[in-house]
């Protein structure tokens, strides 16, 4: 099994999951895998449905407790953290159904996203002035960046429940963004969006990752998208990683191919341009 | 409005006078400005929600710097600098910048395909792009290998270009760190070479779309635009402290005008939107107190505000409705000399502050003095609404080879049928074969490198050629009918003006574009782009559903709705010229595909051969005709479009006798 991705010193690795597992009932979701993320590196997980991909990123973020194994963020175990502490630390995510407050506006929304950023009380915030007014201007002045960044000037005042939804996708990663994080999960950010809509959210993934220099777990069907804009793949069925390295490497993985895919290998690379 | 009381000390200031334009420079405008009125604001823009100002002394200060840094990268004078991309800030300055080395500004349009930007760019031997983003960089980019004269590209917006490492890629901030330390080793270096700029040196070199050919780049000098601009001054009510908003491309003359010379010579303040998506909350944030815009804004404006009057409460439509027809009414009746009567002007008076007030607010257009629609007529119903709510609309008319400026419409005169009177000291006259002639200050200096075009477009006595065909009607108004090459004549020798009757059918809300044909044949028939958005909620409203376009194009239903709408518009024209048949398009018009030209022009040869099989069927009596449209993707991408598009003859029992006599 190629592993281009792992056996780097580890100061050079973001995320480290080491031997975790979850079973839910009769279903082992995820079985003992290992995924090092190397820092400023965007990382696809790919599977079938059922492989388990969720399951993953819901157990870096702390949304389940692993049965087995360890999370390493930065060298620090964060295995059973609590999802807001890990929050805290850097990570932020998407969701494969989009997870926004709809009544709310955009800027709400990323607002909102700041709350973990926050120090100002109840009472401070209660008085406004002072603290809270000064604390609310710098976190506008952050949100105003990403609305620059997502190009979503238009769209500030508007109830995100109304828009498109290729943009509601785009109002979630924004929110993610809000929290400063260093590393950004995103679950399907391009599902069920037409090639225009995935073009501008792959650039909008490639820009904050080049620019914020975030590090970025990625899951993804879009096998062109995938193929084009990792710097590393990792493949997991029924619960178990099959394969892992960069996107050509992966491509070629005759493991791949056959489970997986179970297509022929031109059909792989037709799928991948 | 607390504006008007200073209307009386500023008018003199130009009252019949020519003041620079025999002495100025744009720069040396700037430059006196940053002296006289350094903190006066001169130009803004929308930046992470919040308007950044900067006054003259700013203004000038990053002209100065971006000029002295195309100074240390070897720009000479009489070179040229391009800027693409939306209205920016910086895009203004670095036209100046070039300028005040003695170099020319070349703006072109932001959405221009590859291949008009590489006619374009080595056609005028542009040596330095300032390109607003990513995008526009990438284009160029793309075409770096086919344009020789280009030694450096500027951006304006770094996202997205860390990854970008060539040397001849550099950001506007660079350009101006350099300005900066070229200033250490040759102080006074700029204002030097802005006092050595002389009124007929080149500012801009305008290139016009064109209907037939190639882009011609019309030679506008400083000259040209500032007297161009003080012509108007002297009839129109535009003074320090108005604001402007530079929402119209960079690349049409009329925007120079405005965001750069009549800024620079009164002191208007222009503000840049935050996104081409936001213009019109920015119009409503900024309330500015001038605006030009093209008839299609007009009545997208007035569509809107029926569709909103229509989804409104019962009480609220119906005083809504009131006090429209009163407006109106009212309007009606001044326009054929008649007083209001003293009723009517008390209800107008409630009417200001239950609807008329309130809606000019909600569209950003409390505070205007003068707005102006021009480019095409504008249908009398919008223009009479507007009048009637109270904004101060009026035509205006010109042409890039004129410096945008010819024909204005006096408040009291104002007359959607006429393009007005000639500005002070330009002349206009309608030659014997109908055309119409100007002469003037703003009048240009020829093309670019094209002498022949030149000797066409001047005659020896100065005249312009517009290539308008027009006459004068008795209370001295000039009223353009069309381009004169395309007046034509129907087989028993009616004549036949083609723009003249789709600019009526383009007065129907449901209809975006008409092509309509009749030279040497023995009727009138259109080719009609149905309108997407108006059609589209049409369509809804009546519960028929549609997929595209495409299927929305070839519905019967959509048919049988614009064969009304061409009825109506047959009701206005004489007999011979009535549209007998026409067909729907399966696609709008577009600039990519060559069939307008960026500003809505129609390029009627290249649509004829286009749709040579149409007018076939037109007149050879067919009821159906097989269609095979190219379409070009932004990205310059072809596809083709096969359909078979049934024509409908409009029913009209004149048209028939008239056609039988």
């Amino acid at each position: 099994m190629s592993v281009a991705a792992q056996n780097l010193p580890e100061a050079e690795i973001q995320l480290s999951v080491r031997g975790v597992s979850k079973r839910f009932g009769g279903v082992q979701a995820v079985q003992s895998i290992d995924v090092d993320v190397p820092k400023g590196a965007i990382l696809s997980v790919i599977g079938p449905n059922g492989a388990g991909k969720t399951s993953l990123l819901n157990m870096i973020s702390g949304f389940y407790q692993p049965d087995t194994g360890t999370v390493t963020l930065e060298g620090r175990d964060v295995t059973g953290v609590r999802p807001s502490r890990i929050a805290e630390l850097g990570v932020a995510r998407t969701f494969q159904n989009i997870a926004l407050f709809r009544g709310m506006t955009v800027l709400d929304n990323l607002m909102l996203g700041r709350h973990v950023r926050m120090k100002a009380g109840l009472l401070s915030s209660f008085i406004y002035w002072g603290m809270a007014q000064r604390e609310e201007i710098k976190h506008r002045k952050h949100v105003e960046d990403i609305i620059d960044f997502l190009r979503l000037q238009d769209l500030r005042k508007q109830p995100t429940g109304a828009l498109a939804y290729g943009l509601q996708k785009r109002v979630e990663l924004g929110r993610a963004l809000a929290v400063e994080p260093k590393l950004l999960l995103l679950d399907e950010p391009m599902g069920g969006m037409n090639q225009e809509e995935k073009e501008d959210m792959a650039r909008f993934i490639l820009d904050v990752n080049e620019e914020w220099g975030v590090t970025v777990v990625l899951i993804e069907h879009d096998m062109g998208v995938v193929m084009d804009i990792s710097d590393y793949v990792v493949v997991l069925d029924q619960g178990k990683r099959i394969a892992g390295g960069t996107p050509d490497e992966v491509q070629r993985d005759p493991a791949v191919i056959t489970a997986y895919l179970g297509t022929s290998k031109a059909e792989v690379e037709s799928d991948a341009k | 409005m607390p504006n008007n009381q200073s209307d009386a000390m500023n008018a003199p200031q130009h009252a019949g006078a020519v003041r620079y334009a025999d002495t100025m420079t744009l720069p040396k405008l700037m430059l006196y400005n940053a002296r006289s009125i350094p903190k006066a604001p001169a130009i803004r823009e929308k930046t992470l929600g919040i308007w950044q100002t900067f006054g003259w002394a700013a203004y000038a200060e990053h002209v100065r710097d971006f000029a002295l840094g195309l100074a240390a990268l070897g720009f000479a004078r009489g070179e040229k600098v391009t800027v693409v991309g939306d209205n920016r800030p910086r895009l203004y300055w670095a036209q100046v910048a070039a300028q005040s080395l003695g170099g020319m500004a070349v703006p072109v349009y932001q959405d221009s395909i590859a291949s008009e930007l590489v006619y374009v760019l080595n056609h005028a031997e542009v040596s330095v792009i300032v390109a607003e983003d990513q995008e526009q960089v990438d284009k160029i980019l793309s075409l770096k290998e086919q344009l020789p004269t280009l030694r450096h590209i500027v951006y304006d917006d770094p996202r997205g270009m860390t990854s970008y490492s060539d040397d001849f890629l550099l950001s506007f901030e660079e350009v101006e760190k350099r300005g900066r330390e070229f200033s250490r080793q040759h102080p006074g270096y700029f204002e030097q070479e802005v006092e050595k700029g002389k009124p007929e040196d080149i500012a801009l070199l305008a290139y016009t779309s064109g209907t037939t050919g190639n882009p011609k780049g019309a030679i506008l000098t400083h000259r040209n635009l500032i007297s161009a601009s003080e012509s108007f001054l002297e009839v129109e009510n535009i003074k320090r402290g108005d604001d402007w908003l530079s929402y119209l491309p960079m690349a049409w003359v009329g925007d120079s005008i405005f965001s750069l010379v009549l800024s620079m010579i009164v002191g208007v303040t222009c503000s840049c939107p935050e996104s081409p998506e936001t213009v019109q909350r920015d119009l409503r944030e900024l309330g500015p107190t001038g605006i030009i815009a093209p008839p299609r804004i007009w009545e997208n404006m007035l569509t809107g505000l029926q569709v909103k009057a229509a989804d409104a409460s019962p009480l609220k439509r119906h005083v809504f409705n009131y006090f429209r027809s009163l407006a109106e009414a009212i309007e009606l009746g001044r326009s054929e000399g008649k007083q209001a009567s003293a009723g009517q002007r008390l209800m107008y008076r409630i009417g200001e502050f239950l609807v008329y007030g309130p809606v000019r607010d909600q569209l950003g257009l409390r505070r205007m003095r003068w707005a102006y629609t021009g480019g095409a007529p504008l249908g009398a119903d919008a223009f009479r609404f507007f009048r009637g709510f109270g904004v101060n609309l009026k035509q205006v008319y010109g042409s890039t080879e004129c410096s945008a400026l010819v024909a204005y419409q006096p408040d009291s005169e104002a007359d959607p049928n006429t393009v007005g009177r000639p500005c002070p000291r330009i002349d206009i006259k309608v030659d014997e074969r109908g055309e119409v002639l100007v002469k003037g200050g703003g009048v240009f200096n020829g093309y670019f490198k094209q002498d022949e075009a030149t000797r066409g477009a001047i005659d020896g006595e100065g005249w312009f050629h517009t290539g308008d065909a027009g006459f004068f009607d008795p209370q001295g108004h000039l009223v353009i009918i069309d381009r004169a090459k395309d007046v034509g004549k129907l087989d028993d020798g009616t004549p036949f003006a083609p723009q003249f009757i789709e600019n009526k059918l383009k007065f129907s809300p449901f209809i975006r574009e008409a092509v309509s044909f009749g030279n040497a044949k023995p009727f009138v028939t259109t080719m009609i782009a149905i309108d997407l958005n108006t059609v589209g909620n049409w369509a809804e409203r009546n519960s028929l559903p549609y997929t595209s376009f495409m299927d929305l194009a070839q519905k019967d239903e959509v048919r049988t709705l614009i064969a009304g709408e061409i009825a109506k518009c047959n009701a206005t024209l004489p007999e011979a010229t009535r549209i007998r048949r026409f067909l729907l398009l399966v696609k709008d018009l577009e600039a990519d595909d060559a069939e307008i030209t960026r500003t809505r022009k129609l390029r009627r040869g290249f649509i004829a051969e286009k749709y040579a099989p149409v007018i076939e069927a037109f007149y050879s009596g067919h009821d159906r005709v097989d269609l095979s449209t190219e379409i070009t993707y932004e990205d310059g991408r072809k596809a083709k479009i096969d359909s078979t598009v049934t024509i409908q003859n409009v029913a009209d029992s004149g048209v028939t006798q008239a056609r039988a006599a």
